[in-house]
């Protein structure tokens, strides 16, 4: 069994068989992170540079985290410490780093299709690693691994992407990854956050919390991202939070066997309370030791396959 | 793909189970240190049979772990096809434990390499000792088995396919022409 395709540059266009790859294999992986040395030497000799031109914590440690345990050459580059400043263009500079001999590239920019791009100037295998409001596949590959390890399976289940839909790459990365999968998947967010024809994509959508809550067996809590202008699309985040924030109460009037997932950072007080992002209902730290496992699992299928 | 020969059939390979669990129990002076291994896909079933037997005989039930040593593989780059990856599940620790590794058949010794790696990743066992249901010969590496239960002299282009009962729906080693 192997992956139909070179590159992870989203979960539009990859079947569900290899999205099902992706997830078993990913168990091999979060059992190597239970050893005491968590470390195996598949990818040795392997040379992977980590191009992010967009800030990042969790998804640049756990990638740099997933490269070292398959004992993979690891180069990082952040733009703020590169020539970008200097004037160099994006092209020029992924044309000299793959000069230094590179296998892997994983990239982060804040433009829509920087991966695609990369895919035809570079030989190099591309792995998306959130691509401006497009997608960020293995997130949305980390939540359904979660969501299984959890609940045993994806199919049949009711799914909830809660926040800012249009701008977030996650929710689309999860209504495409989810609805592969047989999940049936739904957003709630007030409107100005819903894309338009979102319902054209076969997604039920939400404008009331509690409805959410008692509706479905899962709730993904994205962020309200300030840095892309959240803040024009609702008047204020106390209000956001007061109609849309994801609290104990909500979640005990409505739906005591919710499984709350959240991807991170957590504005808190914001789209979910402390006591949730703390409490019993929530996979948020689970997700995080997943996403490991998971980055693990797509570098070695795509760093393995000839 | 032709069978040429069976080489074991079903009472055969019960009674060369029940002689190595001898051997290993012989060796060890009972069971009270050692701990299985058997290596993914038949030698976990293996694995299981020897276990079975040394319930029986020694009446004692020493730990049995599933080993899966693809990502030690040394064959990344020259395979055509990815190999498939499963889960390793050893649950307890091997630290100053005699860990009796098993598998199938032995052939190049590159997995039994590959899995010396993996088990060494584990913790630090006392020993490693290895048992194969057949050897095939036709070494690659300096790698040699402990307990053997059959060796069976074949020519490269020949395979030793071992069938067992909780996948194949028959217990029985046969000696095929290598499908090219």
């Amino acid at each position: 069994m192997s992956l139909s395709t070179k590159h992870l540059l989203g979960l539009e266009n990859i079947s569900s068989n290899d999205i099902q790859l992706i997830l078993d294999t990913a168990t091999t992986f979060r059992e190597v992170l239970e050893r005491p040395i968590k470390k195996v030497p598949t990818l040795k000799g392997t040379t992977i540079v980590n191009l992010f031109y967009e800030n990042s914590t969790r998804t640049r440690l756990s990638f740099e985290l997933a490269e070292k345990r398959l004992s993979a050459d690891t180069l990082n580059f952040s733009t703020s410490t590169s020539s970008t400043k200097k004037g160099e263009t994006f092209k020029d500079t992924v044309r000299n780093i793959e000069a230094m001999k590179i296998d892997m590239i994983v990239v982060r920019h804040r433009s829509a299709g920087v991966p695609q791009y990369l895919q035809k100037i570079s030989n190099a295998a591309i792995v998306n690693a959130g691509d401006g409001q497009h997608e960020h596949p293995t997130q949305a590959l980390l939540d359904m691994y979660s969501i299984r390890e959890k609940l045993g399976k994806l199919k049949g289940l009711k799914i909830c992407i809660v926040g800012d839909i249009e701008r977030g790459r996650v929710a689309l990365s999860n209504i495409y990854g989810l609805q592969k999968m047989g999940a049936e998947v739904s957003v709630c967010a007030p409107p100005t956050m819903i894309p338009k024809n979102l319902e054209s994509f076969g997604v039920k959508v939400y404008t009331d919390i509690n409805k959410a809550a008692k509706e479905n067996d899962v709730l993904n809590i994205l962020r309200i991202q300030l840095e892309r202008d959240a803040g024009t699309t609702i008047p204020s985040l106390r209000e956001y939070h007061n109609y849309f924030g994801v609290t104990a109460d909500v979640i005990e009037k409505n739906n005591k066997d919710i499984l709350i997932l959240h991807p991170g950072p957590i504005n808190r007080g914001v789209e979910v309370s402390s006591e949730v992002a703390d409490g019993p209902y929530q996979i948020i730290l689970d997700q995080v030791t997943n996403g490991v496992a998971i980055r693990m699992a797509v570098l070695y299928l795509l760093g393995t396959k000839n | 793909m032709t069978i040429k020969a069976k080489i074991i059939d079903e009472a055969g390979l019960n009674r060369t189970i029940t002689r190595l669990a001898h051997e290993i129990l012989e060796r060890n002076k009972g069971s009270n240190n050692i701990v299985l291994i058997g290596m993914r896909t038949r030698g976990e079933f293996v694995a299981k049979r020897i276990l079975d037997k040394i319930i029986e005989i020694d009446n004692s039930n020493p730990e049995l772990g599933i080993l899966d040593a693809t990502l030690y593989r040394d064959d990344f780059r020259t395979r055509l096809k990815q190999p498939e990856v499963s889960v390793t599940n050893i649950t307890f620790d091997i630290t100053e434990k005699d860990v009796v590794l098993i598998d199938d058949v032995l052939y190049t010794g590159r997995t039994t390499r590959a899995a010396l790696d993996a088990v060494m990743d584990l913790g630090r066992p006392s020993s490693i000792q290895f048992c194969v249901l057949v050897d095939r010969g036709h070494r690659e590496m300096p790698i040699i088995a402990d307990f053997v239960g059959k060796n069976i002299p074949t020519s490269i282009n020949e395979e030793v396919k071992v069938k067992m009962n909780e996948i194949d729906d028959e217990d029985a080693v046969y000696l095929i022409e290598s499908p090219k």
